[in-house]
């Protein structure tokens, strides 16, 4: 099946391993107020796009991926069309292409159809990035007008069948830098076997211009950039150093 | 000799003059990383210091520290020069173009009117003594060319189809091996001279012979003069050199002769790395010699090559901008044999960049092959990452071409060292051409009728293939009055501008190239696009000239890995190649042709109309094989794979693309970043892409060098631009929005 895509990228290299062919899934259910892609919101304006078609794109780059690189699939939220990214991940399996999802879990679910779908998805998926947007769900509500459980669930899964996860987290002065919050995060990440990175990401306004665009209000106007030290104490205390 | 050659294998570089033999039997390969790099010096520290405070100076006083005004330069017209007279002991390397460091030598022999011009742009006049002998007595180059031009030719440069031609300095891109004189010594390499003199044309004096003879009696006057240099500075260099000291200012003093005597544009240093590691190598195996020396050797060598200066005229500053000399430098690479030549002192040049922090000369060129070893290949990468003040070119496609012993004789050209020589050819303006196609031969800039009359386009609508049969028509004409320009050009050269101390350390039976350029590639495949894909509106002026266009539709755009468009550019170069092989070339040399600007791009898209791309009048055009601005909608790897299938093959003097990356879209650490470019390199080059210039910083940085250049951070802040290195603040305002303005790759 088709999927809804927003846009492809051929250098990727702070998604996952190496370099990477990005893919941006159209849709996502969530509303984070610091998104710098709201463009993939809504499915309106989508291209159709099939498995193949995608595949046969990426590897124009394999040159460029060494050993490493392969094919990250973010969005958008790429777990909204979990049928296509099975079949795009089966046939990525098939041409041996390494494989990553960027996700921030919203629409996980242990209720079939999806869980014997994400179960089956994971066999095929060599990288899970998962956004960790806040520890405290009424605070995440708060962000990105849904609770945490579900995600913090799908991470106690990932670990559960030792899948490798790469945890992110995106720092926004202000909303998600609160040095209590990020303990608590911690403590949750050492509740995990199967984190293999921690990464902040600073808050950045580059994304800022496409609100303007699509004629949303961007609420997030007179927040800046954490500083340097501000992003060094958040990944310390993730990583568990302070 | 003995002594000299103590330790060194090998037999037949001893029986003639071979360097690539010597270097092939005793060079060492290193496969470590970088952790035996030594600091600089205390002397380093303070000669480069002070060198820093020299370049301060000359910039407050307008880009000239000083001109000479009585001295014509010649080997031996100066005492001895040091980089401050108080601290000569100092310096391991000696030897300037002048008696004083970054002053400004005299050179009338391109062109008197030129040299005095230089002058006095810098507020200096040359003695009128001096422009009478050269205006009256002597003839220069300049005169000769323009003595022998036809009214077509001149009317060709004056409007800018053809531009940047060297009839009003040195040509350039001839690359002496100085390596010869540190293995040889002078006087081996003068009886050599005599020898090939004393054959030459004996049974058939004709009038190459008799030509032939001539160049070789001024080589051998060169080398003697040469060793009349070094006397001046204390040495002998009539005998090989016996340590890595005397190899390092031997070589140099083979390189001083050949700046101190030509002001070309390009004045290429070349292979020269792997050729010194035999020497130092010996030394740290006998015991003389310390990595911290030896490191001391190549930073001085190195200091030498950033202080290379020429006077030059503000019309040439606005061609090749930021002062530029491209003092090429090689390193790496793999050998016919398959060994890769690696050795430690690729990491010594390399690491001056941290000695001494980032600097556009010299211009250091690591020869890429993804069988390069690992820690090497981080190496280089990791310093592009923090300095942007290296290139890199792919040895693969370059070694079946030119063996494994070439030289980079100017921003990216290959020439096998000592073998050959290449005449350089600036560029045709292949956009002016297409307009020109379209309205008759008619410059829309000066009015002239300067192509042929063929019939103009007369549709409201462009018609593809309309265009592509004049077109074509009027690439044959450009083509074949460009070949002929140069041939009278490198005539007069020979003639009255002869390179007699490089040509003295290549063979005397040397092979030659014919360099050709191409400028405005990208904007001529993108209108060949638009007016096959999309409808392309013609808009007229008062006289019926089209000089302007409205595109209605999308079209495929070169630099985003779509066939379509990239077909064309295929077309376009292998199209142009073939016209120039049509054509007699001077002095039996093979016709080549690149893609490369330089920072040229920025005066040919002035002089230039607007295109069919959507490219309005007088914008600047992409450099080199760069897609146009704004055209790569599918992000780097997308607009690497245009430009990698380019076939080097009709391109032998190279493809230049330069590619900037923001440090936050290469990776998260700096390790991400160092790996990740080396995943780039390995897979452009694996494709057969022919040259890449890295660059690693925000538009945030460079905006705040334009309007804060007084930063002492920015002093030496480096970014590539088509084929070399320039300091930022050394650029024109208009090249530095232009730097800006272009494709800055980001993820999203």
């Amino acid at each position: 099946m088709n999927g809804l895509i927003h846009s492809t990228e051929s250098f990727g290299s702070v998604d996952g391993p190496g370099v990477r062919f990005l893919i941006f899934t159209k849709g996502c259910a969530m509303r984070c107020q610091y998104c710098h892609n709201p463009d993939t919101w809504r499915n309106d304006g989508a291209l159709s796009m099939s498995p193949d078609e995608l595949l046969d794109k990426a590897e124009r780059y394999r040159s460029y991926w060494g050993t490493e690189g392969g094919v990250t699939v973010s969005g958008g939220e790429p777990l909204l069309q979990i049928d296509f990214l099975l079949e795009l991940f089966e046939k990525a399996k098939q041409r041996g292409i390494n494989t990553c999802i960027d996700t921030a879990g919203q629409p996980f679910t242990r209720q079939e159809p999806f869980f014997s779908k994400f179960e089956r998805l994971c066999t095929l998926t060599d990288l899970f990035l998962v956004d960790i947007k806040h520890i405290d769900s009424a605070q995440h509500r708060r962000i990105t007008r849904h609770g945490n459980e579900n995600i913090l669930d799908m991470l106690r899964y990932l670990s559960d069948v030792k899948k490798p996860v790469w945890i992110r987290h995106v720092l926004v002065p202000g909303l998600t830098d609160d040095d209590d919050a990020l303990r608590r995060t911690r403590a949750f990440i050492e509740t995990l076997d199967n984190v293999q990175k921690i990464e902040v990401l600073p808050y950045h306004s580059l994304g800022a211009y496409k609100w303007q665009e699509l004629g949303i209000d961007y609420p997030l106007k007179d927040t800046q950039p954490p500083s340097a030290e501000r992003v060094k104490n958040a990944e310390d205390i993730l990583n568990g150093r302070i | 000799m003995k002594d000299a050659w103590r330790g060194f294998v090998g037999r037949k570089w001893k029986e003639d003059v071979n360097v690539r033999e010597f270097i092939q039997n005793n060079y060492t390969m290193y496969d470590g990383d970088e952790s035996f790099l030594a600091a600089p010096t205390e002397a380093t520290n303070k000669l480069w210091g002070r060198l820093q405070e020299l370049q301060k100076e000359e910039r407050a006083k307008g880009g000239v520290l000083e001109c000479e005004t009585e001295i014509v330069s010649s080997l031996t017209s100066y005492g001895p020069g040091y980089i401050d007279e108080s601290m000569k002991d100092l310096e391991q390397i000696v030897g300037l173009q002048t008696d004083k460091p970054l002053k400004r030598a005299f050179m009338p022999y391109g062109g008197i009117k030129m040299a005095a011009q230089a002058a006095a742009t810098y507020g200096y006049e040359v003695n009128p003594e001096l422009v009478k002998v050269f205006t009256d007595y002597h003839k220069t180059h300049n005169q000769a060319v323009f003595d022998a031009y036809s009214p077509e030719m001149k009317r060709a440069r004056h409007s800018h189809i053809i531009t940047g031609l060297p009839d009003t300095y040195g040509r350039g891109r001839i690359v002496g091996d100085y390596r010869r004189v540190a293995l040889y010594g002078l006087d081996y390499l003068i009886k050599m001279k005599e020898k090939d003199l004393l054959y030459c044309g004996g049974r058939n004096m004709s009038e190459e012979h008799i030509r032939l003879r001539e160049e070789i009696a001024e080589q051998i006057r060169a080398l003697r003069g040469m060793k009349k240099m070094a006397e001046i500075y204390g040495y002998d260099i009539s005998l090989p050199a016996t340590n890595a000291k005397e190899a390092v200012q031997w070589l140099y003093f083979g390189y001083l002769a050949a700046i101190k005597t030509q002001n070309g544009a390009a004045m290429s240093v070349g292979r020269i790395s792997t050729f010194l590691d035999i020497y130092i190598q010996r030394d740290l195996e006998e015991g003389t010699l310390t990595e911290e020396q030896a490191q001391e050797l190549i930073d001085h060598l190195v200091l030498k090559f950033r202080m290379v200066k020429f006077a030059r005229i503000p019309s040439y500053n606005e061609l090749f901008s930021g002062d530029p000399v491209w003092v090429t430098l090689e390193m790496a690479g793999i050998g016919m044999d398959g060994r890769h030549m690696v050795t430690k002192n690729d990491f010594r040049f390399l690491h001056t960049l941290e000695n001494m922090g980032p600097a556009p000369e010299p211009n250091l060129t690591v020869l890429w092959s993804s069988r390069l070893p690992e820690s090497f290949k981080k190496y280089a990468a990791k310093i592009s990452v923090s300095t942007s003040s290296i290139q890199y070119e792919n040895d693969c496609v370059m070694r079946p071409v030119w063996g494994d012993d070439y030289s980079i004789c100017c921003c990216v050209s290959a020439t096998q060292t000592g073998k050959e020589i290449q005449f350089f050819g600036a560029r045709a303006n292949l956009a002016k051409c297409l307009i020109y196609a379209l309205n008759g031969g008619v410059d829309l800039n000066t009015h002239e009728q300067v192509g042929p009359e063929i019939q103009p386009v007369t549709s409201e609508y462009l018609d593809y293939d309309e265009v592509m049969h004049k077109f074509n028509a009027m690439m044959s004409w450009l083509v074949e009055l460009y070949v002929n320009t140069l041939n009278l050009i490198h005539y007069m050269h020979d003639k009255y501008y002869y390179e007699a101390a490089e040509m003295a350390l290549i063979d005397t039976y040397t092979r030659r190239t014919f360099a050709t350029g191409i400028a405005g590639f990208s904007h001529v495949v993108d209108s060949l696009c638009a007016i096959k894909y999309a409808k392309v509106k013609t808009i007229r002026n008062d006289e019926g000239l089209i000089v302007d266009y409205e595109i209605e539709g999308d079209f495929p755009r070169y630099g985003n890995d779509d066939e379509r468009a990239d077909s064309i550019a295929i077309w376009l170069l292998k199209a142009f190649m073939k016209k120039v092989r049509e054509h007699h070339t001077y002095r039996h040399s093979e016709p080549t042709t690149s893609i490369l600007t330089i920072t040229s791009n920025v005066v040919y898209g002035k002089a230039t109309g607007a295109t069919p791309d959507g490219r309005k009048a007088g914008a600047p055009f992409a450099p080199g094989a760069n897609p146009a601005y704004g055209a790569e909608k599918n992000g780097l790897l997308a607009s690497l794979n245009s430009v990698a299938k380019l076939p080097y093959e009709f391109a032998l003097d190279g493809i230049s693309n330069t590619q900037t990356i923001s440090p936050n879209a290469l990776g998260h650490t700096d390790e991400e970043r160092r790996d990740n470019l080396c995943h780039i390199l390995d897979g452009y080059f694996d494709q057969g892409a022919h040259h890449l210039n890295v660059n690693v910083f925000g538009v945030e940085k460079l905006r705040d060098c334009m309007e804060h250049p007084e930063k002492p951070e920015y002093a030496n802040f480096t970014i590539r631009v088509s084929g070399y290195a320039v300091k930022f603040i050394d650029l024109t305002r208009e090249q530095q929005l232009d730097v800006i303005s272009r494709t800055e790759h980001k993820v999203l």
